[in-house]
């Protein structure tokens, strides 16, 4: 017998993908008080694989925001299993405007192998979407709290994931690129995907080594859908620890530790001159 | 942030080249001939350099350096090189039977006779000033990894702190993937340095050159205040082969062009590298106006007086 303790990066990447495990509207349905969805971008359409919407938790108001897959093949072709076209970064990105318009601290739950690549994805500016995203959620003057629920790729998941706090389940995964993507353009082999899951370093212990990660929410034994409402309650009183201490900051220094979070990733080495000149 | 601050006699062994013309281009003499890449057409080197590497019959703009790129937009003797001495590491510890991060980026130092693919500094054009920030795509790929994220970041910042544009020139297969979640998160890094140049009104202008996409493509590069692509240059997200594979179609020729990006109203102008300078010194004298912040705010202050 294996325990969890012994999962390859591989095996968390099946774990994060399983479709038993919850999704956003799981746990939306019980930790919301009154939650009422957001739809559209309006300007192209209502993107179903990624969900928004306001609500209220604890007494206090709240903006959701949501990568949502199926969980069957009808509920998966409706949410194009849980990657965005354009207009579902558009959605987010009108609802992140809504939150700062009425003050409202800001939860993302991340859980996409990526942002939709096709024609129409590219024709309506998939890049644009993700980059206005990005460059709005940089300075946008509310808490952000993002949790990766199940997997985290690529821009599609970075879109609604600047944020002050970045929160991962146990078997959650975070990567640059699926390891499918990865292991194809590294070696030319999608096949290799279990390989780049492990060299790519991308599980929740790795990304909390690295500093990238802020928290781990640790799963009931088997993963979290052996416990639905146990990872649902731990969720929840992550998020609304989370709040409450973003909440207490000044807006200087929350958009000074947001600014000083992102500015200060990356490894490097540097000389101890510099300046060359023409 | 860890910066590895490297032992001196390492760093002088492997020091940034002085900023001359290209050196690998320079050593192809001028009476040769060079085949465009794309109709074949045979045309005198020196011909072909005159042209800015453009083929004189059909139009392809052929990939060129950042060095040549810098050359052809800064004023001769006004650009100065910053942060040429960041190194990429192997953060990770990236194992693969196949891969070597650290020994592929000492044999592409080696090669290309830079550290990394952006090559970043201060310079002007017609006199006025601005930072740039430009991709070797020559180097892996022209990938996004935390020296590419770092120089950018801090030509941002430097043109924020000294109130001056900054112009971008991008050409990136994506992020490295040898360096994993911080390749990605690059991209929120160089967003994060972005809201301080909006705080002093200074444009970033962003300049795609063939091929951009990916990481470079959805982040900074394609929410710039300005952004312009060159002639036939691919520009995407997601890659080709990636869309071909999902949709198990062929796509059009045409399909994620400048030219199809300038209709899909993604980008401002398709611009030819023979009026590069002319264009980007047009758009540097015309934000000239706002460049002074305490100009803005003295004539704010006159306007209630």
């Amino acid at each position: 017998m294996t325990t969890l303790t012994e999962l390859l990066p591989w095996d968390k990447v099946q774990i994060a993908r399983n479709p038993q495990r919850p999704r956003t509207l799981d746990y939306i349905r019980v930790l919301c008080e009154d939650f009422f969805e957001l739809r559209g971008d309006r300007h192209h359409g209502d993107d179903q694989a990624l969900v928004c919407g306001i609500s209220k938790i604890d007494g206090r108001s709240v903006a959701i925001i949501g990568h949502q897959k199926g969980s069957d093949t009808k509920e998966n072709v409706r949410r194009n299993f849980g990657s965005p076209h354009p207009e579902g970064y558009r959605k987010a990105l009108r609802v992140m405007e809504h939150a700062k318009k009425f003050n409202m601290p800001i939860l993302t739950l991340i859980d996409t192998a990526g942002a939709h690549p096709s024609m129409a994805a590219e024709e309506r500016g998939q890049a644009e979407a993700i980059a206005r995203n990005l460059l709005v959620m940089a300075d946008l003057p509310v808490p952000i709290i993002a949790t990766v629920i199940g997997e985290g790729g690529s821009g599609g998941a970075l879109a609604i994931g600047v944020a002050d706090r970045l929160l991962m389940l146990e078997h959650a995964v975070y990567s640059v690129a699926s390891p499918e993507a990865s292991a194809a353009i590294l070696w030319r082999d999608s096949s290799k995907a279990s390989e780049a899951a492990k060299a790519m370093k991308i599980t929740a212990q790795d990304l909390h080594s690295f500093g990238i990660a802020d928290l781990i929410i640790p799963e009931p034994e088997g993963g979290a859908h052996m416990d639905v409402p146990a990872i649902v309650h731990a969720v929840g009183n992550a998020l609304r620890e989370q709040i409450s201490t973003l909440s207490a900051l000044t807006l200087d220094q929350l958009l000074d530790q947001r600014y000083a979070k992102y500015r200060a990733i990356g490894r490097f080495r540097q000389a101890q001159t510099e300046i060359v000149e023409a | 942030m860890t910066v590895e601050v490297h032992d001196l006699k390492d760093f002088f062994r492997r020091a940034p080249l002085p900023f001359t013309s290209s050196r690998r281009e320079q050593q192809i003499p001028d009476n040769v001939w060079t085949k465009c890449a794309n109709c074949g057409e045979l045309t005198y080197q020196k011909q072909f350099n005159d042209a800015l590497k453009v083929c004189p019959k059909c139009g392809y703009h052929s990939r060129i350096s950042s060095r040549e790129w810098i050359e052809i937009l800064a004023d001769a003797d006004s650009f100065v090189e910053h942060d040429a001495d960041l190194q990429g590491i192997d953060i990770l510890g990236f194992v693969s039977p196949k891969d070597n991060y650290e020994a592929k980026l000492a044999a592409t130092s080696e090669r290309t006779g830079t550290n990394d693919v952006v090559m970043s500094g201060s310079a002007s054009l017609e006199g006025l000033p601005f930072e740039i920030a430009a991709c070797n795509f020559d180097f892996m790929g022209g990938s996004m990894g935390s020296v590419f994220g770092e120089k950018v970041a801090r030509t941002v910042e430097r043109a924020a702190d000294r109130g001056v544009p900054v112009l971008t020139i991008n050409a990136s297969g994506g992020a490295r993937m040898h360096e994993g979640i911080f390749a990605l998160m690059q991209m929120a890094k160089v967003s994060v340095a972005l809201t301080r140049l909006a705080r002093v009104r200074q444009p970033h202008i962003s300049l795609l050159v063939d091929p951009c996409y990916g990481g470079v493509s959805a982040s900074y590069a394609s929410v710039a205040d300005i952004i312009l692509a060159e002639p036939g240059a691919n520009i995407g997200f997601a890659g080709r082969r990636v869309i071909e594979q999902t949709i198990r179609q062929k796509l059009p020729p045409h399909f994620q062009t400048a030219e199809f990006f300038l209709e899909h109203g993604m980008i401002d102008a398709v611009v030819p590298r023979s009026d590069m300078r002319a264009t980007i010194g047009r758009l540097l004298r015309l934000y000239e106006r706002t460049t002074s912040s305490a100009d803005h705010r003295e004539h704010v202050v006159a306007g209630h007086q």
